[in-house]
């Protein structure tokens, strides 16, 4: 009845054991939807273009009555009363929920390896992660498990594991896509993306996603709406910065080469490419983990086992009820995020650090409009490397610079998104950024539309046999 | 459950006292006012009182996960009314900050409150000291949210309910100008009458929509400001009163044994009248105060602020000058009259239905001067009696401005005497009912009917043989006895001074009443 969900369905019996994209997934659950989404599309009663596609939500946006877990043991068994504002607009699409991704613990980290749940692998090859936080949504569209799926961006969440799965990931303008159901990591970064095959499956959905929610003090009327019937693979006279100060160390050896053929592919087709010195760049990854690491512990306050969640037993007092049920149902990476933050904010440390990182992030705020003044899009790596290996556990401070590229984005609310470019040697897949003004992503959805239509063929993953049992390594 | 405050020995206080005029004592005011907003805060929530545990509650005010706040503009005006009553600047860029710590009546374990930018700033109050005028200063007033309710069962169980969670709230600071708790009361019952004015809180201490804390500390005159410390738990303003009294006897006694103040908070015992200190974690907490990213700058506009100003309801001290001019009342009525806003109110609206049409006030003859008079007298007199006897809030009376109007009315009619219209009053006092219908249901209508009365009369002087004749021979005092006789004969429906008149007519003709 639905060829498509048959496939997807049919690539998650080959596959999920192996690849654990999921938290949540009710096979019988799904095929009800299927059946009832088809009756109504059949009764002519729903008409978006998405009706009866499948596709997976990440487990940190509210689908109520449905678990929904974050990746925590704290929300282990957490049924929302209410639907996140992002799902019920997929709903009334038509879409079809296939199940809740798996995710970085809390959205805290960038390879989907600190879910309490286990780490999911990555379908261009199962030894390694995905990519994080959003590493569950990225890896179900690579392996054919979901059409599209929905992520969460707060410092490269969903693009970096799109780079990383070879998958566009799409995050649009802080603000233009409602929070509401949105379990907070960081206020004032976090936002809704798109894990997609292609950059015009994300304008498309861009197109149903983004808009003024009364609900989100924080949200705004998008003022160029209207992105799926604007992309053109022109880039003549379009102007692209690449920050010369923002590569060097860190990027590997193919992840630079497949930027100068990026920058190359643009150039000849008629862009003016140009390198340039943004400034700041130092700041950029401190600055980013300051201010989310301090809204991220007080957000995660209200997680104290008083009304949902997690509760320790028998706890002798109030304070030992707080202290044992947050110690024993948060993870490592939490815990650390929440004393860092904690710290941060703490008097005698607040305007040192805290108030000083607000102060900076507006500078850079505007160094990157001075250099949207100059140029139309930005181009970087998505990330320095291409997948890493599950199990490594490299030290977080070397994670936290990982995020190099794609923090500034999220620091100045502008639109970024990340397509696959090529793979490197080992077959892994690598992504190229382009970013853009804030309401700009009409431009830069056009650039990339561009750009992935210049870039080596390849096979794409989800065009790929099921992934099969053989590399499985033990964790 | 670990106990957050261990008892200190009152008896330390009350050891060894005496009076000592070389301390002054230093108060300021936090002052929670919760405001009578339909909604709450931050969501749409229901903030009325009552209802089921837990009913008026959404995944906002229970701090749901994924969950946002939403500011009620309602509350954002009424706190700028209320701060441009007290003379306050306005601040125009705002912002939210969040206040974290864990508590289970607090669902997000932070509380939206303002620290870094408040509404108001430096606004002032003038109150009435026994010596003359004061001026208190008022240092900010801010938005925030209120917590739930906690309830603890003996077997250790502790529930709580976020009806009250979310209900907005103002907190009011001031200087530290106050000297006693008599100014600390003076001080309460003006923002109360101000508040209560604009229409935006009811303030009362006893049902919690008012919340003071105080804060006092003592020193020698001229020296710096001593440590103060904090009492919480105040349930009326008599505790104020006694609460400032006892925590200035027990610093003085303890400076005087040469030993310091601590700061701390201490809590209130309604039994003892003293406070104990709440000696806990608590008092190390940092609050981490921070920009709430949820919600963005609060911007108002010139535009908005005199919209705001022009709206207001009038004020007190204008309502007193009005009421002088177009009822022709006294100052010293208009005062009483003023005190509630409901009072006034209530006034206005029976003055208005007593007297002449609108329009007419301010050139109002003599007989309409005269029915509003009568109106203030009744509010003052009966009414306000009957309601300090019951304990009633003016609000809660319940004989309404037309069945008063209608009662006076009745008397100007000549249909019932005043005493029995005073009756009538504390009838209509008890259960309102129209007073026309009892007068008539009840026949306490003055009788008009001559022959009755004439009837009476001769009775009376007949039964009295010995009060005549001591009327006769001199004693013209006798004739109020008479008069009251007669009265008391007729069941008070009559008129005195016609009574009076008629028997001093027989008295003069024929007082044996031989005829």
């Amino acid at each position: 009845m639905n060829p498509l969900a048959e496939q997807v369905l049919d690539r998650i019996r080959r596959q999920e054991d192996l690849l654990r994209c999921y938290i949540t997934y009710d096979e019988t659950a799904v095929k009800e939807r299927v059946a009832f989404i088809q009756k109504k599309i059949a009764e002519g009663e729903l008409k978006s273009p998405l009706a009866g596609i499948p596709y997976a939500v990440k487990d940190n946006l509210c689908t109520a009555g449905i678990r929904t877990t974050c990746g925590s043991k704290m929300l282990e068994h957490f049924v929302p009363a209410y639907d996140a504002a992002v799902v019920e607009k997929m709903m009334a699409a038509g879409a079809v929920l296939i199940g809740k991704t798996n995710m970085d613990e809390f959205a805290f980290g960038s390879s989907t390896e600190t879910s309490f749940f286990g780490p999911t692998r990555n379908p261009a090859d199962p030894s390694r992660a995905p990519g994080g936080s959003s590493g569950g949504s990225a890896a179900a569209v690579a392996s054919g498990e979901a059409i599209f799926a929905l992520g969460t961006d707060t410092g490269g969440s969903v693009r970096q594991p799109a780079s990383h799965c070879g998958v566009v990931g799409t995050k649009p303008t802080y603000g233009a896509v409602s929070r509401w159901g949105l379990i907070a990591y960081a206020s004032s970064m976090d936002t809704v993306g798109t894990l997609t095959r292609s950059v015009a499956d994300a304008a498309m959905l861009l197109d149903v996603l983004v808009g003024e929610d009364e609900r989100d003090s924080t949200s705004l009327p998008h003022p160029r709406p209207g992105f799926a019937n604007d992309l053109r693979s022109d880039v003549r006279g379009l102007r692209v910065g690449i920050p010369a100060d923002l590569s060097g160390a860190g990027v590997s050896d193919p992840v630079a080469a497949s930027l100068e053929e990026a920058a190359k592919a643009l150039k000849e087709a008629g862009a003016e490419v140009e390198r340039f010195e943004v400034g700041l760049v130092d700041y950029l990854v401190p600055t980013y983990y300051l201010i989310a690491m301090a809204e991220a512990s007080s957000n995660l306050e209200r997680f104290d086992s008083v009304k949902y969640g997690y509760r320790t037993e028998d706890p002798s007092c109030l304070s030992d009820l707080y202290q044992k049920s947050r110690a024993e149902a948060f993870g490592d990476e939490v815990k650390r995020r929440i004393m860092l933050g904690t710290y941060v904010l703490s008097s005698g440390f607040y305007d040192e650090y805290y108030l000083k990182a607000l102060k900076v992030r507006r500078l850079i705020k505007e160094a990157y409009e001075r250099a949207f003044q100059k140029y139309d899009c930005i181009l970087t790596p998505t990330a320095p490397t291409t997948a890493t290996l599950l199990g490594e556990k490299p030290d977080p401070i070397s994670v936290y610079e990982s995020d190099l590229f794609t923090v500034a984005a999220n620091l100045t609310g502008c639109p970024a998104i990340s397509i696959p470019w090529n793979r490197d040697e080992k077959g892994l897949p690598i992504g190229i950024q382009l970013m853009a003004d804030v309401f700009c992503e009409g431009k830069m959805l056009r650039a990339a539309h561009a750009l992935e239509g210049l870039r080596p063929a390849m096979e794409m993953p989800w065009e790929q046999p099921p992934v099969s049992g053989k590399e499985e390594t033990d964790l | 459950m670990s106990t957050y405050w261990k008892e200190a020995d009152p008896s330390a206080a009350a050891r060894s006292f005496e009076p000592d005029n070389s301390y002054e004592t230093v108060i300021g005011l936090e002052v929670h006012v919760e405001l009578s907003t339909a909604t709450k805060i931050f969501c749409g929530c229901r903030t009325d009182f009552g209802g089921e545990p837990n009913s008026h509650t959404c995944p906002v005010c229970t701090g749901m996960p994924g969950a946002l706040p939403v500011l009620n503009k309602k509350v954002l005006e009424a706190a700028i009314a209320v701060g441009l009553a007290m003379g306050c600047e306005i601040t125009r860029v705002g912002r939210f900050d969040r206040k974290n710590y864990f508590y289970p009546d607090n669902p997000q374990n932070y509380q939206i409150s303002q620290l870094y930018y408040p509404i108001c700033r430096k606004g002032s109050v003038e109150i009435d000291t026994g010596s003359g005028k004061k001026s208190i200063g008022i240092t900010e007033i801010h938005m925030e949210e209120d917590a739930g309710k906690l309830y603890h069962d003996e077997d250790g169980t502790s529930l709580v309910d976020y009806n009250r969670s979310g209900v907005p709230l103002l907190e009011i600071v001031t200087a530290p100008d106050l000297s006693s708790g008599e100014e600390a009361v003076a001080f309460l019952e003006k923002i109360k009458t101000m508040i209560a004015y604009l229409g935006v809180s009811d303030c009362k201490m006893q049902e919690g929509s008012m919340r003071a804390d105080v804060n006092l500390s003592v020193r020698k005159y001229g020296e710096d400001l001593g440590t103060r410390t904090e009492m919480k738990n105040l349930g009326s303003f008599r505790s104020v009163i006694r609460a400032a009294e006892s925590e200035a006897k027990r610093q003085i006694a303890l400076l005087k044994a040469g030993e310091q103040v601590l700061q701390e908070t201490r809590r209130f015992d309604e039994a003892s009248g003293t406070s104990f200190s709440m000696r806990s974690k608590e008092e190390a907490r940092d609050y981490r105060y921070f920009p709430d990213p949820d919600l963005p700058p609060i911007v108002i506009s010139e535009e908005w602020i005199e919209k705001i100003r022009a709206k207001a309801p009038e004020h007190r001290e204008a309502r007193i000058l009005r009421f002088q001019k177009e009822y022709g009342l006294p100052e010293y009525d208009c005062k009483i009259l003023t005190e509630a806003k409901a009072l006034g109110d209530f006034f206005e609206t029976t003055a208005l239905l007593t007297g002449g049409e609108n329009g007419e006030r301010e050139n109002a003859g003599d007989k309409t001067l005269n029915s509003y008079k009568k109106v203030s007298n009744y509010i003052m007199g009966e009414l306000l009696r009957l309601q300090k006897e019951r304990g009633m809030e003016v609000d809660e009376i319940p004989i309404t401005p037309a069945h008063l109007a209608e009662l006076i009315r009745m008397t100007e009619e000549g249909l019932i005497t005043g005493t029995v219209a005073k009756q009538i009053f504390e009838v209509m006092f008890e259960e309102d009912c129209d007073p026309r219908a009892y007068a008539l249901k009840k026949d306490l209508c003055i009788l008009k009917n001559e022959g009755i009365l004439e009837e009476t009369v001769d009775r009376i002087l007949a039964n009295e043989s010995g009060p005549v004749a001591e009327y006769l021979s001199g004693k013209e005092k006798v004739l109020g006895y008479l008069v009251g006789q007669t009265m008391k004969a007729l069941q008070g429906k009559a008129d005195a001074g016609e009574i009076r008149t008629l028997l001093l007519k027989r008295l003069k003709t024929d007082p044996g009443n031989k005829t």
